[in-house]
């Protein structure tokens, strides 16, 4: 349920680094399962500036709208549009087609500030 | 330490995530969401564990007489089998509760209020009866069943071939808003054909320690265990409103769209003068249905605006996997409540388009199977 190739925040995003300095930037299991049934995803603007642990979107559930925070600082490549009419593939599958941005990563010394799958699993417990 | 029903182990062991609601450990939602369930509503059966719901029974000569005094609804009137939605107002109109009241026999009547308003009302019932039985000889007792009994509601276009088929054909006999009586796995169980998700549907009502079995003989007849998650979208897709929401002590029927449930003109009708001055003058605003026109869900608390002015306020919204759009009910200057009105509401500072919509939302277009030429009376 928690990948070992993905960091993770406090904030239960995850973030996948791509090599090329892009991250792919997701919410964990734990996060999609805790709001239920996703029906709505604000997505940023391509172009926009994120920063680390900032506020970069809304995703929202039948029950509970929550804020969702970028786990690195960078330049938004892409989003994943298919979101804005299936936003359901954030439960269905929250680390493949359910991804959220593409970053340009501005500083890859903050992905050590994540946690790995081990040490957010813990976190959860 | 919230209260929790008999059903609560079965809840937990059917995988169910638990919520703190109205003082009781409730089951929020199953492992297959929401959103599942509340199809399974509308298109087969589902079933709520609806204990905490408090059920107060009226015994005595004069126990119609009495709750006449204190309910917006002329309970003595009412033919036995027959049960009436209505609001338990206090001495200025505004709405304590919203209640089912039932007349199951000779001299015993039932009144099912919200769990969350329970202590509430069961204080402000006895003392308006301890006031009502002082000096004469009047003969009124309030039993609270609450504990004793355990409550199931059984709601979808399936749920009476379901309990027809386990009760051998007997609870179809109770027609809509009426309350019989039916045999279920040995156990007697009074059926009301009411429900709070806009579909056919019964609650029953049976003795607490069969509530696990009963629960399981439903799920092995093939209905969905659903939570309170589907019962709040389905209510509002039904335009039911919720109170603590959409109407609180400070509302009064008339602005919260419950004007056909009110006999005001009755003089030993407690907030009957209070409620005829408030019909008479007209409210200043409304309760009104909103359908969102572009991407946004409206919540609990949200400002409606009309060019730019605020006129309005949001007490509940939700997406509605039924109608596929997002919905919501709220409060509108009387000015703004017309059908098809353009308004904004401020989601969270972004300003979202909306319109004026006739209530309810959905409607179940399924004509009720009429199995019964005429209501069963018990005695």
């Amino acid at each position: 349920m928690y990948p070992d190739d993905l960091r993770y925040s406090s904030e239960h995003e995850w973030a996948r680094v791509e090599g090329d300095g892009v991250v792919e930037v997701g919410i964990t299991h734990y996060a999609q399962d805790t709001l239920g049934d996703v029906v709505f995803v604000e997505l940023p603007e391509v172009g926009s500036q994120v920063g680390q642990f900032d506020k970069f979107g809304e995703i929202e559930s039948v029950k509970a709208v929550s804020d969702l925070f970028s786990p690195v600082s960078g330049t938004v490549a892409e989003v994943n549009e298919k979101l804005e009419q299936a936003p359901e593939l954030v439960n269905a599958d929250p680390y493949g087609d359910g991804w959220i941005m593409r970053v340009e990563l501005d500083d890859q010394s903050e992905l050590d500030s994540l946690m790995d799958a081990a040490t957010y699993t813990a976190t959860l417990e | 330490m919230n209260k929790r029903t008999p059903l609560y182990e079965t809840h937990v062991a059917a995988g169910a995530r638990i919520v703190p609601f109205g003082g009781w450990d409730m089951p929020v939602q199953y492992p297959d969401g929401i959103i599942h369930e509340v199809r399974q509503v509308r298109n087969d059966v589902g079933i709520f564990d609806v204990s905490h719901m408090a059920r107060l029974e009226f015994r005595g000569v004069d126990a119609g007489r009495f709750l006449d005094t204190v309910l917006s609804v002329r309970a003595s009137r009412l033919e036995h089998g027959l049960g009436r939605y209505h609001v338990i107002c206090n001495e200025e109109g505004g709405i304590i509760d919203d209640a089912i009241v039932y007349n199951l026999a000779e001299n015993r009547f039932l009144l099912v209020v919200n769990a969350g308003n329970a202590d509430t009302d069961r204080a402000w019932l006895r003392s308006h009866l301890k006031a009502f039985t002082e000096g004469d000889d009047v003969d009124v007792e309030l039993v609270d069943r609450s504990l004793d009994i355990a409550m199931i509601a059984v709601q979808g276009p399936n749920s009476v071939s379901m309990l027809d088929e386990l009760t051998g054909d007997e609870a179809g006999l109770t027609t809509r808003f009426h309350a019989g009586e039916a045999t279920l796995d040995g156990e007697r169980i009074l059926t009301v054909r009411t429900g709070y998700t806009g579909e056919d549907g019964f609650e029953i009502m049976f003795d607490s320690g069969h509530a696990p079995g009963i629960w399981n003989i439903l799920v092995e007849s093939g209905a969905t265990e659903c939570g309170l998650g589907a019962r709040d979208v389905l209510r509002l897709e039904a335009g039911l409103m919720l109170h603590g929401s959409d109407m609180t002590v400070e509302n009064n029927p008339y602005e919260a769209g419950l004007r056909w449930t009110v006999r005001p003109n009755r003089a030993e009708y407690i907030a009957g003068e209070a409620l005829r001055k408030i019909r008479d003058n007209g409210t200043p605003r409304r309760i009104a249905g909103f359908v969102m026109r572009s991407r946004g869900i409206a919540r609990h608390g949200h400002p409606i605006h009309v060019n730019g002015e605020e006129v309005g306020v949001i007490t509940s919204g939700t997406h509605s996997p039924t109608l596929e759009s997002a919905i919501a009910v709220g409060y509108i200057d009387i000015a703004h409540t017309d059908i098809g009105t353009e308004v904004q509401i401020d989601v969270r500072g972004r300003m979202v388009d909306a319109e004026v919509v006739q209530l309810p939302f959905y409607r179940s277009d399924r004509p009720v199977k009429p199995t019964a030429l005429r209501p069963r009376t018990r005695r």
